[in-house]
């Protein structure tokens, strides 16, 4: 239904009289604002939810949880050996798609950090580092780590992020979960309210007909209900995203072990988006008024 | 003054009435309550209109004004056919009509100033101007000190004067009053009588239902007025013993 522009005009212009013709805060009227609350506050949770799923899906990224490692610790004269005997393991083994020695510029990189730009790494009795890309469908490994164990005594291979993988696929669907679940909100919203706008007009019938009788259009009348029913479900939806940003905020942080639960938050510009709860359940409930509101004028012609 | 700034307003063009009616018939779904009905209701004309309880005389001013459409013939308002007539347009046309229904209707969670003002606040010329006016009419039909009261709190003689008040308030060019003096004594039927003679020597087009004789008798001594009657389903013109 493609929004009336003059009805939301006359919407936007504060007119105390066609807000009056329309009797004080009826049940449903208080039914919209309290159902707008309710929707407005879980719908800042799924969202909150979606993005923290979200956020946690990119920073393990697919990358990370594809590529393991395999770690050489060999006596110097049998490093490039043991090396070379490892690579070509590797690169027979189904389900890996690369296999990388890193060189010694890229091992210092690492090792920065704790030891300094200086470090020789090359006379130093370090480990050698095989970077190992798996594919989609990923390798066996137990079976690799037999193969190696056989082939070459000195390495061990670390996959400590293949554990991530179904994680990853796990937040990748909660955030799909969330944002299902911001639309059942907006429709369930929009159902509550046509329900609750169907309600008040058919009890008002007299103040429609006495509308009629003085030669309202249907346009003002269903603008009177349309309005207030509109303004009811932002008063609800902001009262609703405030209190649930307020309880988002009171999440207990855990800083970077918390992981997920304390991860339950707006960060950055995300801060923005809750923002736009209320005047989304405004604009719900300003289309299903006024769809409802032509119906009922409709049938009561 | 607030009766007269409007009243210039044209009626119905070349001489005709200002509501037309040309072998209307009118069925609520079962057999034909009014048939073949034909009647041009002329610019600054009176009529009265009486019937048996239950004749149609309600029904027929609602075709009047449009709240009901004929099941055949044709009617026309400020010489448009009411089939051509959406409901926007049906709606305009009412700000041209001021009726005063049988019961009254208003809007009961709002004060009778409020509701007399209705009218204006509907049609969107709600402004300092029509408030004087508003006050103006209030004190004519005598409500000032019921201005503040809610409709439910009124004697029914204050409401079909609250009525007739929210009929007149956009300067109409006709009136269609429905049992005006339904719920009053002779003195306030009188006074309500005299209103609506008042108007009509403004220029206004008036149609009045009542069954009641003794006031269509005290109108006749005070303007030309019409007497029509309806019987057996048809609108006649009645006697001269009235
Ligand atoms: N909405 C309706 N649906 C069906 N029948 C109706 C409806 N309104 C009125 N009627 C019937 O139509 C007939 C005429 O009704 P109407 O109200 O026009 O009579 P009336 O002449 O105004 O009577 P009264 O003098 O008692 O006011 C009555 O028999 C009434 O029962
Ligand atoms: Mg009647």
């Amino acid at each position: 239904m493609k929004p009336d522009l003059a009805t939301l005009k006359r919407l936007l212009k504060t007119d105390a009289g066609a807000d009056r013709v329309v009797p004080p805060a009826g049940f449903t009227v208080r039914l919209t604002l309290f159902t707008a609350a309710a929707m407005a506050f879980l719908a800042v949770f799924a969202l909150a939810l979606s993005l923290a799923a979200g956020r946690l899906a990119d920073s393990w990224g697919e990358a990370l949880a594809r590529s393991s490692t395999v770690r050489i610790s060999a006596p110097a004269e049998q490093m490039a050996a043991q090396t070379a005997a490892a690579l070509r393991v590797l690169q027979t083994t189904p389900g890996i798609a690369d296999a990388r020695a890193l060189s010694d510029d890229e091992q210092q990189a690492l090792l920065a950090p704790w030891f300094g730009p200086d470090l020789p790494v090359a006379d130093l009795p370090v480990p050698q580092l095989i970077d190992v890309i798996e594919t989609d469908a990923g390798y066996d490994a137990a079976g690799l780590r037999l193969r190696l164990s056989a082939e070459v005594p000195g390495a061990v291979l670390d996959d400590h992020t293949r554990w991530r993988r179904p994680l990853i696929a796990a937040a990748d669907r909660l955030r799909f979960l969330g944002w299902v679940s911001i639309t059942l909100i907006a429709l369930a919203t929009g159902a509550m309210v046509t329900l609750a706008a169907n309600a008040a007009l058919a009890a008002n019938a007299q103040v429609i007909a006495v509308l009629r009788l003085v030669g309202a259009t249907d346009a003002y009348i269903a603008g009177a209900f349309v309005r207030r029913f509109t303004l009811r479900a932002f008063g609800g939806a902001a009262t609703g995203a405030a209190l649930g940003l307020v309880a988002i905020l009171l999440m207990p942080s855990g800083g970077e072990t918390g992981g997920f639960l304390t991860g339950l938050r707006f960060e950055g510009w995300h801060w923005i988006i809750p923002l736009l709860v209320p005047p989304m359940a405004a604009g719900v409930a300003f289309l299903s008024t006024q769809m409802a509101a032509r119906r009922v004028l409709e049938e009561l012609a | 003054m607030l009766l007269h700034n409007k009243a210039s307003r044209k009626p119905g063009r070349g001489g005709a009435g200002v509501i037309e009616l040309e072998n209307v018939a009118y069925s609520y779904g079962g057999g034909e309550l009014l048939t073949d009905i034909s009647l041009k209701l002329a610019p600054g004309s009176f009529h009265f209109l009486t019937g048996p309880s239950g004749a149609g005389k309600t029904t027929f001013l609602k075709l009047c004004y449009g709240a009901l459409r004929p099941t055949g013939g044709h009617l026309r308002l400020f010489d448009r056919d009411v089939t051509q007539m959406d409901r926007d347009a049906i709606a305009l046309a009412r700000r041209r009509i001021g009726v005063v229904h049988q019961d009254c209707q208003f809007l009961d969670h709002l004060p009778v100033d409020e509701n007399v003002a209705l009218p204006l606040i509907a049609s969107g010329q709600a402004s300092p101007d029509e408030q004087e006016n508003l006050a103006e009419l209030m004190t004519w039909v005598g409500l000032t000190n019921r201005a503040h009261a809610l409709p439910p709190e009124l004697s029914g003689g204050e409401r079909q004067r609250a009525a007739l008040a929210r009929a007149l308030i956009l300067s109409p060019e006709v009136i269609l009053a429905d049992e005006p003096t339904g719920n009053v004594d002779w003195e306030m039927s009188q006074r309500l009588l005299r209103l609506l003679v008042e108007l009509n020597r403004m220029g206004k087009t008036i149609m009045i239902a009542t069954h009641d004789l003794s006031l269509i008798r005290a109108a006749k001594a005070q303007v030309q007025a019409r007497v029509l009657r309806i019987s057996q389903r048809r609108l006649q013109l009645a006697g001269a013993d009235l």
